[in-house]
């Protein structure tokens, strides 16, 4: 009797489960919501509590889990949402370590995945991976032609010991040389670090021009105080992972004159009516802080809805080759990322070629300067 | 490298230095008396700066409600062994540490109004988190008081990871800075000293001498040394090593709160920053060979400024240099010391 009990649960539950996969788009997402990335993570969870349950009629299921910042728990999570949810696309993760052990699963079970992060990969292994926010080369292309504008001859540096800091150096470096500014003292710091007195002495002992300061979020003020409160005249220069309302509130006065890259969502309001991103972003931006509070917006949340706007865009094309849950159906989704053109998203608009899985052009970026507290669109 | 640069650097070290020797003589101090090495003892600065950032903002803070939970945990522990026919005696006065604190302290905090001048968010920071020490010896460790050295280690390692993800839900991810105590500047030659820095090293120096005052010459601090140095001793003698544990825990409780309070206007913190802090002033400990209080505040103003002289030279290796402080230590250590066989 309780055999046959357990049998008739048993073949419901797997009855409804399978027409879950059959159904649904499922969407698996890992992210980082604990651990040193949390501050990124966190807003980006927050967004998909928010996004549409159905794309081009079609049930999608978000399945969100945490990689607690930690690469072989991003491994674990995509090996489980690949073999046991099944899903259809993976999204993930807001650090980069943790998105470079899921770009692995996605390329062994040919899966497609939307990284949050700038991930960099190597070509063969980078088929099956597409990226929502700018690539380093992007933003740091918009800084130098800013100090190539203003005369700027030398800049110091100091970043984060991490793999950020090590692919802003790498992207910048070759930049500065072809602009033919000096790259001068090159400075590490952690983002739990209680003193940069020491790298900040350094640099402006070294009297560079500008100073670059690659952090993220409250963890980016440390050097902009050090800095200003040791005297430091010179422009500095932030990148776009510090652009968050903690920053202003810890850097406070520190913060002034301050100029980052940035994607346009951040300034929606500001940049000019012709952008194709400008009323996507003043719309989510409005609805995600009537959800989490004013002033709560960060552009990592932008690049989280940016993945949306990805998948909702390639959907309804792989729709029209195979039915989802199925290996074919994840081909063709990929195919269609990879050739779909002029996706309008919040951080600008997308085209990926099969060399570039970033798609974000010049229309991805603006300069902007810290005004009284806030952010501020700099004029071309 | 000149003179006035490696000035301002050693003024750097010694002001972090300062903190970590807090830290080390807290360490050395809950070694010594119950054998237990504290990891959390850095959470507690965390906890302690961005619960008083919390205050300033005009916020109720996380840590409020885990200092009433802990207490009615703490409150039902005792209580189901009252029924069992264990020990009546104090209960009423624990019922009222354990549950009537906090509430009080609660309805005070919503009564109040939110802004407070800098000594009062510093006195409620101090009465909401110090309490959490002898809640936490009474929860987690008093149970397994006996045990060996190696199960408390791991207590403390569990407690450690629970105290970081509670930060994580009570602060959020991002960091906090504090206004200073004073704004006042002193220039000596090309050195600034801001006001906060002498508060800083001055309150350690204060702490410290507060310390030895109380293990030197009052009754209690005397009750613990004994207890450090034979605990079935001091129970034959009538001091209770349950109290003595509780007791080093608020020592502990309040040095790591403390600190946290001074440097928080002076660095940001975040809700994992405690960590590495504690472990810097557990190197501290080592070199003290968690035995020697005097050693080991030396050993965190050496900490302190090596690791400001290597920032410095080699920021990419800072931490580096540090943690490898160590095995000179340990090797110097284990040659010139008798090694005494632990049995459990």
């Amino acid at each position: 009797m309780r055999m046959t009990k357990l049998a008739a649960v048993l073949s419901t539950l797997a009855l409804f489960s399978s027409q879950a996969a059959l159904a649904d788009i499922t969407v698996g997402v890992s992210l980082s919501t604990t651990g040193p990335a949390a501050s990124l993570g966190i807003p980006e969870k927050n967004v998909f509590a928010m996004l549409p349950t159905k794309i081009a009629g079609e049930n999608v299921k978000y399945i969100v889990l945490d990689d607690a910042t930690d690469p072989s728990a991003a491994s674990k999570n995509a090996r489980k949402l690949v073999s046991e949810d099944k899903v259809d696309v993976l999204v993930g993760s807001a650090s980069t370590p943790a998105s470079v052990a899921i770009a692995e699963v996605a390329f062994e079970s040919k899966t497609p995945q939307v990284a949050i992060s700038p991930v960099n990969l190597p070509p063969e292994k980078s088929a099956w991976v597409f990226r929502t926010p700018q690539n380093n080369t992007l933003m740091a292309g918009a800084l130098v032609e800013h100090m190539k504008a203003s005369g700027v001859k030398s800049v110091g540096f100091i970043g984060f010991s991490d793999v950020y800091g090590e692919d802003w150096l790498n992207a910048i470096t070759p930049l500065l040389a072809s602009a033919g500014i000096k790259l001068g003292a090159v400075e590490r710091y952690a983002r739990n670090d209680t003193s940069v007195s020491g790298q900040v002495l350094k640099l402006v002992a070294s009297k560079p021009d500008a100073i670059l300061v690659v952090g993220s979020g409250s963890p980016a003020a440390l050097p902009q105080t050090g800095l200003v409160e040791r005297g430091f005249k010179g422009q500095i220069y932030q990148t776009h992972a510090a652009v968050n309302q903690a920053f202003l509130s810890v850097a406070g006065k520190a913060a002034e004159g301050v100029i980052m890259p940035v994607g346009p969502v951040v300034v929606a309001k500001q940049i000019p009516d012709s952008h194709p991103s400008k009323k996507l972003g003043i719309e989510f931006v409005q609805k995600y802080e009537e959800k989490y509070g004013a002033g709560s917006f960060v552009s990592f949340a932008g690049h989280a809805y940016d993945a949306y706007h990805l998948i909702e865009a390639a959907v309804p094309v792989a729709l029209k080759k195979a039915k989802p849950g199925t290996p074919e159906f994840r081909k063709a989704l990929r195919d269609a990322m990879e050739t779909n053109k002029e996706v309008v998203a919040t951080h600008g608009v997308y085209n990926m070629t099969p060399t570039d899985h970033f798609g974000l052009d010049q229309r991805g970026r603006v300069l902007i300067r810290v005004e009284g507290g806030a952010y501020k669109l700099l004029a071309k | 490298m000149d003179l006035d640069i490696a000035l301002i650097l050693t003024q750097d070290g010694i002001t972090t230095g300062a903190v970590y020797a807090l830290l080390a003589i807290a360490l050395v101090l809950v070694f010594a008396v119950t054998r237990v090495i504290f990891i959390p003892q850095g959470e507690y600065v965390a906890y302690g700066a961005l619960t008083m950032a919390m205050l300033q903002q005009g916020k109720v803070p996380g840590t409020l409600w885990l200092l009433v939970a802990m207490g009615v945990f703490a409150a039902l522990l005792d209580g189901v062994r009252a029924m069992r026919g264990g020990p009546r005696v104090g209960l009423a006065a624990s019922l009222g540490w354990t549950v009537a604190y906090p509430l009080a302290l609660a309805a005070l905090l919503y009564a109040m109004p939110a802004t407070q001048s800098i000594i009062v968010q510093a006195a409620l920071t101090l009465a909401i988190l110090v309490p959490l020490g002898p809640l936490m010896y009474r929860l987690a460790y008093q149970p397994v008081a006996e045990g060996s050295v190696l199960v408390l280690l791991i207590v403390s390692v569990a407690i450690h990871v629970s105290m970081v993800g509670l930060g994580l839900l009570f602060f959020g991810a991002e960091g906090s800075r504090t206004p200073a105590f004073s704004d006042a500047q002193f220039s000596v030659g090309a050195l600034t000293i801001s006001g906060q820095q002498v508060w800083v090293v001055v309150a350690s120096a204060a702490l410290i001498v507060g310390l030895w005052l109380f293990f030197d010459r009052s009754l209690y601090g005397k009750a613990l040394r004994a207890t450090a140095i034979n605990r079935n001793g001091a129970r034959l003698m009538g001091f209770s090593p349950v109290f003595a544990g509780k007791l080093t825990f608020v020592l502990a409780a309040f040095i790591g709160v403390l600190s946290g309070i001074l440097i928080a206007p002076l660095t940001t913190i975040y809700y994992d920053t405690g960590f590495l802090i504690g472990l810097k002033g557990f190197v501290a400990a080592i070199i003290g060979g968690l035995a020697s209080y005097p050693i080991a505040a030396a050993g965190a103003l050496l900490v302190g400024v090596l690791e400001s002289f290597s920032s410095f030279w080699a920021s990419a290796y800072k931490e580096v240099f540090v943690f490898t402080l160590i095995i000179p230590v340990l090797v110097w250590r284990s040659l010139t010391s008798h090694h005494i066989e632990e049995d459990e």
